[in-house]
């Protein structure tokens, strides 16, 4: 429950609020380097080669043919100033180079140095600059302060996404072996056990088992959790701290339930037990290409007739933007259902058939708003219709709950704000960044916490879930008043109980 | 010789401009875009693609979302220059046709507009700390010389007329490559000069956002991936080596 504050403080506060410039204020910010074994596991050398300058140059010659966003965008901006206040990490801590422009300027700076007439020639005129260890420590450090939210790219006039940036300079650091730990460890778990959190098998098996018994305890239905279930109709994939972190796992219940209701045939894949794609956080197409092909691989041993998607923000970026691209086509598939489809986009149908049943005052001691998770609302869609993304969720939410509030509109949908760890910055060595990042979202929860008596946000991503978890706190807020979209599903769906035999 | 050494001095920089602006744009196009990137919501039909890229290009819909008074500066100042060269286009045309005389008197009205837009966006550079900091010495000049342009270009409308009907035969005799004499006063050489100089830097500079903005994939994608499979050349070789 969060504690009011003076009233007339709460009026003043401002998630847009601008800082004052702090020049070198986060430089020190940095994760944790990936040691040569987690480098080893994605094809990244070891540790720094000797020709590091020469390798970083011939890298960044590559991208710039193979990504036109990388090209573009390093050509086309005019320093118009546009998105210097657009970026959470910049609101949160007030250091230049995280305004998304200055954090491009540090690619740009060395693009324009060797691949431009007047960088070559004129250098000074232009900014442009060698790559000196300076840079290359800037890099490290700033590439590793963006959550690849797209936030400045809606507001860019030539839509230029500092995401595409922060991945090209990722690319280029693990090339030369300069990878972070965070990321490239969780990539070699996927690729040598199948998720992010390194659960094995017969670890998932009596989890599901586990939660099962839950279930059945708590409602008296036998809701059921399939594990590797050949010739089930659907195959959810989810990130895998829904099985195990809270408030995710109360989302997977959801995700049971609704299955149940539904009278669905589903199962989950041990093979492909992660949604959650690391490969899209460090730039590379080849290492997201190899985790989606995975997905591939589980429908089809499994002979499933459509793939669904659990509650994770980037992971749906993947899912809904690129699957297609990286390991489809998918024609073995039932054509008549999205390819993939979003768990909320299966809940909203069967709410509109009205083949659930709800008991909303459930939910009567929350009121509830919603965060937007930035790749979900920037990068995808839900249904058929554009803002879908932002539709459906908050149609289930107000069909599951009384009491529903929008935090204010210049901090939600098309601008919402990320949670501060995303992007393959949801580790502990860079809590700091986090906790300032989480500001402008923190500020405009207080906004309606003040105004409408909000206790709690529900959000759809893994990642959001678990920051605001540790974020929530420090802002008068409880760390279980963050909450899973299914959660509230599952608070609120009604299950027919088994028919008795006896 | 001043008129041989202007005449040669726009055919160059017009050989510089298209050419240099053409290969930009090809080398922007040659450039596949292996995923599909749109800023969301997007469009999901190429008619709804090319209604955004023309919000884009004509009210400068994101900057508008972005900041009221760089939007203010910047639509002022493009919106007024795109008036400014439809008008000099009576230097190129004989007879002048009419929508051209129409546009005459909005022209001079625009370069107002033009200056006062140029002093605001560069009034931004010094006094806004945020883009003083984004700011190096080529965004100052470039600023520097449309102001100029402009200002000489008005010098000899209000302050000093230069013999126009002479300009005009001069360009028209350039395009027919028979140069005729090019008056020799002092405001309308710098005021040729700095356009030849715009005209030489425009592809090797950050002007080219022009060009830019059609080829973001973040604006000119179309929200399909689900019902489309996009796929670059470069990807499509990696999957050789996939079973099924």
């Amino acid at each position: 429950m969060y504690v009011t504050t003076d009233p007339s403080e709460a009026k003043q506060i401002d998630p847009l609020e601008m800082p004052t410039l702090c020049p070198g204020a986060m430089a020190a910010s940095n994760p944790w380097v990936a040691g040569p074994d987690h480098q080893a596991s994605c094809g990244f050398p070891g540790e720094l080669v000797d020709n590091w300058q020469e390798k970083a140059i011939e890298k960044m010659g590559e991208l710039l043919g193979k990504y036109r966003s990388l090209k573009v965008y390093l050509d086309s901006c005019v320093k118009c100033g546009a998105c210097t206040d657009k970026c959470h990490y910049f609101l949160g801590t007030g250091d230049p180079k995280n305004m998304p422009v200055a954090r491009q300027d540090l690619l740009r700076k060395v693009y324009r140095r060797y691949f431009t007439f007047a960088g070559k020639w004129f250098p000074s005129l232009v900014g442009a600059e060698d790559l000196t260890e300076e840079v290359l420590d800037d890099w490290y450090s700033y590439f590793h302060q963006c959550s690849q939210c797209r936030r400045c790219s809606v507001f860019c006039p030539y839509g230029i996404d500092t995401a595409e940036i922060s991945m090209a300079g990722r690319e280029i650091l693990d090339h030369i072996g300069k990878g972070q730990k965070y990321c490239n460890e969780i990539i070699g778990k996927v690729h040598a056990i199948g998720n992010n959190l390194g659960l094995k098998e017969n670890a998932l098996r009596s989890t599901l088992e586990g939660l099962e018994e839950d279930i059945e305890d708590d409602t008296g239905v036998p809701v059921k959790l399939p594990l590797d279930v050949k010739g089930a109709d659907i195959l959810l994939v989810t990130p895998s701290a829904d099985f195990f972190a809270e408030p995710h796992i109360d989302g997977l219940i959801g995700y049971a339930k609704v299955f149940h209701a539904a009278g669905a045939s589903w199962t989950i894949s041990s093979y492909a037990s992660e949604a959650a794609n690391f490969g899209m956080f460090i730039g590379s197409y080849e290492q997201m290409r190899e985790i989606s092909l995975r997905i591939r691989k589980a429908a089809l041993d499994l002979g499933v007739k459509r793939i669904v998607f659990g509650e994770c923000g980037h992971a749906w970026r993947v899912a809904y933007s690129f699957l297609n691209t990286l390991a489809g086509p998918f024609d073995f598939l039932d054509q008549r259902y999205p390819i993939p489809q979003h768990i909320c986009e299966y809940t909203w149908d069967l709410i509109q058939k009205d083949a659930l049943k709800f008991d909303k005052s459930k939910n009567d001691h929350i009121r509830l708003t919603y965060h937007d998770s930035c790749n979900v609302a920037r990068a995808t869609r839900m249904g058929d219709q554009p803002g879908g993304q932002f539709e459906i969720p908050r149609n289930i939410l107000k069909t599951v709950c009384n009491h529903y509030f929008d935090m204010p509109e210049d901090t939600i949908k098309e601008a919402t704000f990320c949670c501060g760890g995303g992007g393959g910055l949801l580790t502990d060595e860079l809590m700091d960044l986090r906790k300032k990042g989480a500001n402008p979202r923190m500020k405009a929860l207080k906004t309606v916490a003040e105004d409408h008596g909000v206790t709690h946000m529900a959000a759809i991503c893994a990642i959001c879930k678990t920051q605001f978890s540790k974020v929530m706190p420090d802002h008068g807020f409880e760390r279980d008043s963050i909450l899973s979209v299914h959660q509230l599903v599952s608070n609120a769906i009604i299950l027919e109980a088994p028919e008795d035999d006896a | 010789m001043l008129t041989t050494i202007y005449a040669c001095l726009f055919y160059g920089a017009t050989l510089v401009l298209v050419v240099g602006f053409a290969d930009r744009i090809r080398r922007f196009a040659m450039t596949p875009a292996p995923l599909k990137i749109p800023t969301m919501p997007a469009p999901t039909t190429k008619t709804g693609v090319a209604f955004r890229l023309l919000r884009e290009v004509t009210v400068f819909e994101s900057l508008f979302k972005a900041n009221k008074w760089i939007w203010l500066f910047g639509w002022v100042f493009h919106v007024a220059l795109a008036v400014v060269v439809v008008r000099h286009l009576r230097y190129f045309v004989h007879p002048v046709p009419e929508v051209l005389a129409f546009v005459q008197p909005f022209g001079v009205l625009a370069a107002f507009a033009m200056v006062a837009g140029l002093a605001g966006l560069w009034g931004r550079r010094f006094l806004v700390e945020r883009i003083r900091y984004i700011s190096r010495p080529s965004d100052h000049l470039m600023l520097a010389l449309l102001m100029a342009i402009a200002l000489s270009g008005m010098a000899m409308k209000f302050v000093a007329h230069t013999d126009i009907v002479a300009v005009k035969a001069f360009f028209l005799g350039l395009m027919r490559f028979s140069p005729q004499p090019l008056p020799a006063d002092p405001i309308l050489l710098v005021h040729l000069t700095l356009v030849a100089v715009l005209m030489i830097v425009f592809p090797f500079s950050k002007l080219v956002h022009s060009a830019g903005i059609f080829f973001s994939p973040t604006r000119n994608q179309v929200d399909n991936s689900r019902e489309v499979r996009h796929l670059a050349p470069w990807a499509a070789k990696l999957e050789a080596d996939r079973a099924r």
